[in-house]
């Protein structure tokens, strides 16, 4: 996955400002898919050198599912049975967030420069579909579900993931969850120079099952009707060639 | 090797599936049952999401079903009238059962309704089927004959009003029960993805005096077409069919099937029941546990939005 180069040829110190390029606009996700990990390259434009040399410009690669609503559940005790009792539904909870820094997140900027920026999953808005539910509420709910797509491997930190190879070129490696959602993601890039926020850029990546997988899935969904069809006739079938095959009697 | 199931949306292994498959094929070819009772808990087991293992479950059963109706149907033992009348009522059991799976997966209810069911249903038929063999292999350990259920001998089912005649199964009852038990059948197969053979087959032999050599090929013919319904209804209202799953595990399945079945020629009667009962019970007290036991996260997070 490449990007152009663009020459820095300006006379006056110009703004520093940054650029992703995707080499491709869509990832296919196969049958043996297990996981990947995907490789952003970027730039930095007009770099000072000076700050580069002391590395004081951060980058954090952010890649970003498609928003979904969530309804997260707690489970509770009733009468020695665990049950899933209250409930809190979010809007617009991006399904994966994976992150790749230069360094540790705190080490780069305040953690109000971040919550302004709703940058890292930890910062991250999350819109309750009912605002009128008391806020120790949401705020439980939120960091459950924070930590259960951390769990699961679909909001992840790579932290070290951003490398300079030169004093303008970097390398982002984000982490793709086996069970990665199909659609259109996101890719954002934020420079940070000494702590500061700078500049964002952004690229567009969508992921989808590859051509047989994904055939199945549309078919389902279509086709329904046909599709249940086809799933009887193809489990009829079955039976009646696994007993000419194998028949005892 | 992995393979990516595309409805369910996760990568699984090949072997374990086909595995799967030919274990459970095994045990239904020997006990004569689909075995939907028992792939539906282990695709649940193997992280398969509650929702898809249902509905792949009941498509599953229709092959292994499809199969052993077609032997029966060979040798004749199989009662299409009564078949018929107990479909009706499956039709009407499922189209309710569709309704009330997609209304508790809303509720976010589902997973629980679905492992209380296992464990009530399992954990009844599993004892007292388990109760019987024990008695039966005493008795014939201590030289006593087995003492047989008269045919001739009536209770009140017998009593109820809409008789009609079944020639083939040499019955003549009121449909009353006779659709009832076939939409209690439907319904369970909506929500638990099973075809019901493990409660057809002791209905009919104690409840309505269906002769013995008719009721297995007969409950097959009716559990194939109740869970043909069941999976078109959810691969159009909840889209929850895995095609591939499903393949899986039926090659796996049939293949089981006929080993399992000669298998079970060797053993008794008596001997085949106590094992399938302290199986069926193993299913639910695994079940149970899992129900009372602290679960590891007592948070989970589902699509919104989803019917």
């Amino acid at each position: 996955m490449l990007f152009a180069l663009s020459p820095a040829t300006a006379q006056t110190p110009p703004a520093e400002s940054i650029q992703i390029g995707l080499s491709t606009d869509a990832i296919s996700i196969t049958a043996g898919f297990s996981g990947a990990d995907l490789t952003i390259f970027g730039s930095l434009e007009n770099p000072d050198p000076l700050v580069a040399r002391q590395g004081r410009y951060d980058v954090i690669v952010v890649l970003e599912g498609p928003p979904r609503p969530v309804v997260v559940r707690r489970k509770d005790r009733v009468l020695g049975v665990w049950i899933n009792l209250d409930s809190e539904t979010f809007e617009n909870v991006p399904v994966s967030y994976s992150v790749a820094t230069t360094r540790p997140l705190q080490d780069i900027a305040e953690p109000a420069k971040y919550k302004q920026l709703s940058l890292g999953a930890q910062n991250l808005y999350m819109k309750p579909a009912d605002e009128t539910d008391s806020p120790a509420t949401i705020e439980e709910f939120t960091a459950a579900l924070r930590d259960r797509k951390a769990a699961t491997g679909l909001y992840s930190e790579n932290v070290g993931g951003v490398q300079f190879l030169s004093q303008n070129l970097f390398r982002a490696t984000v982490r793709l969850a086996p069970n990665v959602p199909v659609g259109t993601h996101k890719a954002r890039a934020f420079l940070f120079k000494s702590g500061m926020f700078v500049k964002e850029s952004s690229a567009q990546l969508e992921i989808r099952k590859s051509g047989f997988e994904q055939s199945v899935f549309r078919v389902a969904h279509d086709y329904s009707f046909l599709y249940g069809v086809f799933a009887i006739s193809l489990a009829m079938l079955t039976g009646w060639l696994g007993r000419l095959i194998f028949r005892k009697d | 090797m992995g393979i990516y199931l595309p409805i369910a949306e996760i990568s699984v292994n090949v072997f374990v599936l086909l595995a799967m498959g030919a274990a459970v094929g095994f045990l239904s070819g020997m006990f004569g049952v689909g075995g939907g009772f028992l792939i539906t808990p282990l695709l649940i087991f193997y992280n398969i999401p509650p929702a898809i293992a249902v509905a792949t479950g009941a498509n599953q059963v229709i092959a292994s079903s499809f199969s052993g109706a077609l032997s029966h149907f060979k040798r004749g033992t199989l009662d299409f009238k009564l078949g018929g009348v107990l479909l009706a009522g499956g039709i009407v059991g499922s189209t309710a059962g569709i309704f009330v799976f997609a209304l508790l997966r809303r509720l976010g209810q589902l997973d629980l309704f679905i492992s209380l069911l296992y464990v009530v249903l399992l954990g009844t038929v599993g004892g007292l089927m388990l109760v019987e063999s024990v008695n039966a292999l005493r008795a014939s350990r201590s030289g006593a004959a087995p003492v047989l259920k008269k045919s001739g001998q009536h209770n009140w089912i017998h009593r109820l009003p809409f008789k009609m005649r079944f020639r083939a199964s040499k019955l003549f009852v009121s449909v009353i029960p006779v659709l009832g038990l076939g939409a209690g059948i439907g319904f369970l197969s909506s929500i638990m993805g099973v075809g019901g053979g493990f409660i057809m087959v002791p209905a009919l032999i104690y409840l309505l005096k269906v002769p013995t050599n008719v009721v297995i090929g007969t409950s097959l013919f009716q559990i194939i077409f109740t869970s043909a319904y069941t999976t078109l209804v959810h691969a159009t209202t909840n889209q929850t069919v895995d095609v591939i799953l499903a393949f899986l595990l039926m090659a796996g399945g049939v293949a089981g099937a006929q080993y399992g079945a000669k298998a079970g020629q060797r053993l008794r009667g008596e001997q085949l029941r106590a094992l399938l009962a302290m199986l069926v019970l193993a299913v639910a007290i695994r079940l149970a546990v899992d129900l009372f036991v602290t679960p590891p996260n007592l948070y989970s997070l589902t699509a919104a939005g989803l019917n």
